[in-house]
């Protein structure tokens, strides 16, 4: 297998809790990321799922470096940018784009379309030289299926899918190989949704993209992907590819995670299996010892408080070629008794 | 019939013109019957729940033509006076967002307490511990010490179930639920569905649950109104909706769905945009995004056309669609 696109390895980010204002002492630390690994190879679509709180949203700020981690590395062909400053880390960071969740606020509402996906050429001159600029801004609209001549208008004489087109013309102004998209359609409609998720599949066949797609609606996020890493409370607690993790879960809170899932067919609701978690999740800055879900787990035992369990392929399962047999973090990874 | 809307109308005045909001809606509910209210942003979905609950902002809002009829008598008809003790008590809503609909200054005890004291003349000290019945009934935990707390010390869900609390506090016979799940995440979500559902079978309540979600429709709905630029365009039991949609709008939203269970490369897209409420396309709302559009819908706007005993369609061409 080639070398992955991207490596992060013990991706940790806690935000220090202080009190006292001359006499500063941390009391604690939301620790929203709490040692993620995954990688990510050339054209692949790795989807993120998780709950609001579970540290989805921090890892992709950290991965385009807008929040510094507080320990692991993120390996971008095999250099760790976490360490990289200046000139060296202003290349790597033109290769890794981001695309909003809100496309109401992330686009400024003063800046024409034109400035917006222009901007960053101001930044990376390189990669078009100055004349080029407009002809360049309008080639993305084009490829994004906005009409070239929009360039002049505001991001308010547009609808919420149009502007979320102008957010990913954006993050392909400076001709990325990796995209990491946090949210990208949860704001929008079911219809233009549609629009948005095939828009995202052409570019990536187009432009010979990767994609960090993160998300909380998990059919979205299986339409889109190759592989799936399910996170819990600041790490990931199921990974696989996607076939794997949805029609052979092994970690609890995958299962729980699929059954509650509304399916738009009213036929299933009477042979539907459901599992109804009790209890919220626990916060970031009091982590249960061992087992992170085991507060909410109807499998947990003695040993789950104690030992934390590792992201690894279960034992169980370590024979043969069982589509069971992908990375769980449980210590009692097992197939649900009816698929889910 | 416990709530029925007949052809109601609402405008707003804006900069832009006259946006007429809701266009003609017509569904009805039954007590102990969930009725399913389907909608993209725009279609009016919510305008016409607070239509119906005398919470219309207006001016700007303004209920133009139509009829509200619940349990055969005309809200609109009746003075404020009359329709604010029908509120609460006969009839009440759930939002969307339960952080901004509850009062962040006063207590969940206080506010679930209120319900009491307006309306049933109670003492403060009796609603205290009503307020802590509610908050058991819906499954908040501690809730004698939770009851003085204020919404920010709860989580999403848990603001949720104070909402529903709210709603349900004097047993009303009719329960609006305006995307009470949007904002939570699915663990979280299927819980609160699950709650409600349960309180409705307890109490034999009607449901209107307008919402976006196919998922959550298919989940718990018995009949399903769709509505597309201020018009009810389709109305079904749950079953035959998803079966054979009989409107092309319908079937779309159903196919651009994507499923747990079925991973295409594709997804089926309606082309173009839900239009604004200051430009509804002539004729048919629809026309220009759909497939099956023809001459006349662009100039005819469609009758509710009677599909079967249960259906009806807002379609020139029900049967193709039907077909499709």
């Amino acid at each position: 297998m080639p070398e992955p696109i991207l490596e992060v390895r013990g991706l940790v980010k806690h935000y220090p809790l202080t009190r006292g204002i001359v006499l500063r002492k941390q009391v604690g630390a939301v620790k929203a990321v709490d040692g993620v690994d995954f990688h990510l190879h050339r054209g692949e679509t790795l989807g993120i799922v998780g709950e609001s709180g579970c540290g989805k949203s921090t890892v992709a700020k950290m991965l385009v470096n807008l929040e510094k981690p507080t320990a692991g590395e993120i390996r971008y062909k095999g250099e760790d940018i976490t360490r990289l400053s200046g000139k060296a880390l202003k290349s790597v960071r033109r290769n890794i784009q981001m695309v909003f969740q809100d496309p109401y606020t992330s686009l400024n509402p003063r800046m024409t379309v034109g400035d917006i996906i222009g901007e960053a050429y101001d930044i990376h001159p390189e990669v078009a030289p100055k004349g080029d600029r407009r002809g360049r801004v309008q080639d993305l609209l084009d490829v994004v299926g906005l009409n070239p001549e929009y360039i002049n208008r505001y991001p308010h004489q547009f609808s919420g899918g149009q502007r979320q087109r102008i957010g990913i013309a954006r993050g392909l102004a400076l001709r990325p190989e990796i995209i990491v998209a946090d949210e990208p359609v949860s704001a929008l409609d079911v219809s233009v949704q549609a629009q948005v998720i095939n828009l995202m599949g052409r570019l990536q066949d187009e432009f010979d993209l990767s994609y960090i797609f993160i998300a909380h609606d998990l059919s979205i996020v299986r339409h889109i992907s190759d592989r799936v890493g399910v996170m819990y409370l600041g790490r990931i607690v199921e990974t696989g590819r996607d076939a794997e993790i949805y029609d052979h879960p092994t970690h609890p809170y995958t299962q729980a995670l699929l059954s509650a899932v509304p399916v738009p067919d009213p036929e299933a609701r009477e042979h539907r299996e459901r599992i109804i978690l009790a209890g919220d999740v626990p916060s970031p800055t009091n982590i249960p010892s061992g087992c992170r879900f085991r507060t909410r787990c109807w499998k947990a035992q003695e040993r789950c408080a104690l030992e934390v369990p590792a992201l690894a392929v279960p034992a169980v399962f370590r024979t043969g070629s069982d589509p069971a047999a992908h990375d769980s973090a449980c210590h009692f990874a097992q197939e649900p008794v009816r698929p889910v | 019939m416990l709530l029925e809307l007949r052809d109601l109308h609402v405008e707003f005045r804006t900069r832009d013109g006259v946006a007429k909001a809701v266009d003609g809606v017509s569904y009805g509910v039954d007590a102990g019957e969930t009725l399913a209210v389907l909608g993209e942003s725009g279609s009016g979905k919510s305008v016409t729940a607070q239509a119906v609950m005398g919470i219309l902002d207006s001016p700007p809002g303004r209920v133009t033509a139509g009829e509200v009829l619940f349990e055969g008598r005309d809200l609109l008809k009746l003075k404020e006076e009359e329709r604010r003790k029908i509120r609460g008590a006969e009839m009440a809503m759930i939002f969307q967002d339960a952080l901004s609909s509850l009062n962040p200054v006063l207590t969940v005890g206080d506010q679930l307490g209120e319900m009491f004291v307006v309306h049933r003349g109670m003492s403060k000290k009796d609603a205290r511990s009503k307020a802590v019945e509610l908050m058991d009934r819906v499954r908040i935990p501690a809730a004698r010490e939770r009851v003085r707390q204020y919404p920010h010390q709860f989580s999403g869900g848990m603001r949720q179930r104070i909402m529903i609390a709210m709603a349900m506090a004097l047993e009303p016979k009719l329960i609006i639920a305006d995307e009470p799940t949007t904002a939570l995440d699915v663990t979280v979500q299927a819980q609160v569905m699950d709650l409600l559902a349960e309180l409705q079978r307890e109490l034999h309540m009607g449901l209107i649950l307008i919402t976006h979600d196919l998922g959550v429709v298919a989940d718990v709905a018995d009949k399903i109104a769709v509505m597309y630029a201020g018009r009810t365009v389709e109305k079904a039991p749950v079953h035959d909706l998803y079966k054979s949609p009989a409107h092309p709008y319908t079937r779309g939203l159903l196919d651009s769905v994507p499923r747990l269970d079925q991973k295409g490369r594709e997804l089926y897209a309606i082309r173009g945009l839900p239009p604004s409420t200051t430009s509804v396309p002539p004729g048919c709302a629809f026309h220009p995004r759909c497939p099956l559009a023809q001459d006349v819908c662009r100039t005819d706007a469609p009758a509710l056309h009677r599909v079967d005993e249960h259906r009806v369609s807002a379609c020139h061409f029900w049967r193709e669609s039907l077909d499709a």
